[in-house]
């Protein structure tokens, strides 16, 4: 790597260690908390502003993909609607429901925006840029936002609306059940690199084969099904759609967001697209190399551009699919989790190790492709009911 | 530095345990005892056991308190409300408190200081409890898909009829 590239990649770094350098004499405990505070500034400006572009370009695809124009009246291109909501927002009457429990209802928006704030301290954005570097760094992803389940339920509850607790539930059971796949499929991972933390994990997926091939983990079989695995249950977990059933407008008006209105509300959508840029950011790093460049020819663009360019490929696959798919049904989610979700994120871990022991090379892609191709397709076999296209009968209407 | 941390962790902790024990509506003391959860995986970070605190946070606040609240919200408000003061309850904390404390107390290894060990990597964990401690890992494993059977038998029960 050439000097002025090194420059560019660590940039970000040395103007913190500049920042830093201006407190030299203060005491230990001072520097410390004003490293953490940079790095918390600079996650909250990063994010907030994607938040803006992307709840604004989510509007232009979706606009492109229903053949209309979409938000273009603020601004060039319709680009500063995100401040004009905001505003909107920030203006809004704060309605609190008389029979709702006060506290809770307040409480739920903010925990809900916190826990999806943490998720997003573990990930490494770039070559030494993990805002918040710790050993268990995945299991601290999977501890805190496994919070959010409590927090949806707060809000369900403490909006005292039976639409709001119909959705709590709902997006209980969803986030509980596609846990388990999501957890699973980054368990090969952690089992091949021998290490919870996400550097570890972008450092082992360093390397190319012909120098155009990189070592990604998404490369091998098993690695490409979970990473399928856990992009659905991300989906999950940010109630997008297909799967956004907890906040069914035809059905429960906006499930656990019922009640909210104003700035709460604003603090929800907020923290879905945290946590869906959290969880993406996740995927990154599991499957996509993180920093790494795709190809070895490559390494001169900065890490922290190559982990950005893979994460908004991934988020305009999430907007892609909303544009695309329609909802579906609760009991249909529920069952695919269990039913194939779960056995085939267990196949990975089976086909990782099947990989490592024949010696990660072709022979172990190979072996580990048959264990992924025989599972699923006796799983296909398994599953099918049979019933194609039959008529449609009625447990509860009619 | 260290102290002031520890008195602060030790009474959101204690006080989120208090007003789980007191207050009058259920939900509320359900949601204290989770902070008295947290307050306890933050000793964990606190001591250096990174992958404990990691893990009481991940089952008992993402778990446990999830099932508790679902039990809260399947269950009926005000069932009967109990009238008299509950000595019994007293007498049974007065209990565990004096037994734990008589154990603490017995402990000999509390009085001497802890010589230096080596940080408790996830990796290390790992090695012990697939070598000397896979006997017990297996009997957890067992006990643990037996209570998911257990409970999948519990719900196929209504399709039988």
């Amino acid at each position: 790597m050439t000097m002025s590239g090194d420059f560019l990649d660590q940039i970000f770094i040395s103007a913190k260690q500049w920042l830093l350098s201006l407190l030299t004499g203060a005491p230990d405990w001072l520097m410390q908390v004003a490293s953490s505070l940079i790095n918390i500034a600079a996650l909250l400006g990063v994010f907030l502003t994607l938040f803006a572009l992307i709840s604004v370009l989510e509007r232009k695809i979706l606009g492109r993909i229903q053949n209309r124009y979409g938000p273009n009246r603020v601004g060039p291109f319709g680009l500063f609607q995100p401040v004009a909501d905001g505003i909107k927002m920030l203006i809004k009457e704060d309605i609190v429901p008389a029979r709702a429990d006060k506290l809770l209802h307040f409480l739920a928006p903010i925990m809900i925006a916190a826990t999806a704030i943490l998720t997003l301290g573990v990930i490494p954005y770039g070559r030494n840029m993990t805002p918040f570097a710790i050993d268990g760094g995945i299991l601290f992803f999977f501890a805190v936002g496994s919070t959010t389940e409590l927090a949806v339920f707060i809000a369900g509850w403490g909006s005292n609306n039976k639409f709001s607790m119909l959705g709590a539930m709902r997006a209980i059971a969803q986030m509980v059940s596609y846990e388990l796949p999501l957890i699973i499929t980054t368990l090969p991972v952690v089992m091949v690199v021998g290490a919870l933390s996400p550097d570890a994990i972008v450092a082992a997926q360093n390397g190319y084969t012909f120098g155009i091939v990189p070592h990604w983990f998404v490369t091998t079989p098993w690695g490409a099904t979970a990473f399928l695995l856990f992009f659905v249950s991300s989906l999950v977990e940010s109630n997008r759609t297909p799967f956004d059933v907890p906040e069914g407008e035809s059905e429960i008006v906006a499930g656990h967001m019922t009640e909210y209105s104003g700035f709460k509300y604003a603090l929800f959508f907020m923290a879905e697209y945290f946590g869906m840029f959290a969880v993406s950011g996740l995927a990154v790093t599991l499957f996509l190399g993180g920093w790494q460049a795709p190809i070895a020819g490559l390494q001169f663009i900065p890490s922290y551009l190559w982990f950005f360019a893979k994460l908004g490929v991934l988020l305009f696959t999430f907007i892609w699919i909303r544009g695309t798919l329609p909802r579906s049904r609760i009991d249909q989610v529920m069952a695919f989790a269990w039913k194939f979700m779960l056995p085939m994120a267990f196949t990975c871990v089976v086909a990782a190790a099947v990989w490592h022991y024949q010696g990660r090379g072709v022979a172990g892609w190979l072996w580990s492709l048959a264990v992924v191709a025989i599972v699923y397709l006796g799983l296909s076999w398994f599953l099918d009911t049979g019933k194609k296209f039959a008529t449609r009968t009625y447990r509860f209407a009619e | 530095m260290n102290n002031a941390a520890f008195l602060v962790i030790a009474i959101v902790t204690l006080a989120g345990a208090l007003a789980a024990a007191t207050l009058p509506k259920l939900i509320h003391a359900a949601l204290c005892l989770i902070v008295a959860f947290v307050g306890l995986a933050a000793f964990f970070f606190f001591l250096g056991a990174e992958f404990v605190g990691l893990v009481q946070l991940f089952v008992y606040v993402g778990a446990v308190a999830v099932l508790i609240v679902f039990t809260i919200l399947l269950t009926r408000r005000d069932v009967g409300k109990p009238d008299k003061f509950n000595w019994g309850g007293i007498v049974v904390a007065v209990a565990v408190f004096g037994g734990l404390l008589w154990a603490i107390l017995k402990t000999p290894s509390v009085a001497i200081a802890a010589a230096q060990i080596p940080p408790l990597t996830v990796k290390r964990i790992g090695e012990v409890l697939l070598t000397n401690y896979v006997w017990p890992l297996q009997c957890v494993g067992l006990l643990l898909t037996a209570a998911l059977i257990g409970a999948l038998v519990l719900v196929m029960e209504e399709k039988r009829r």
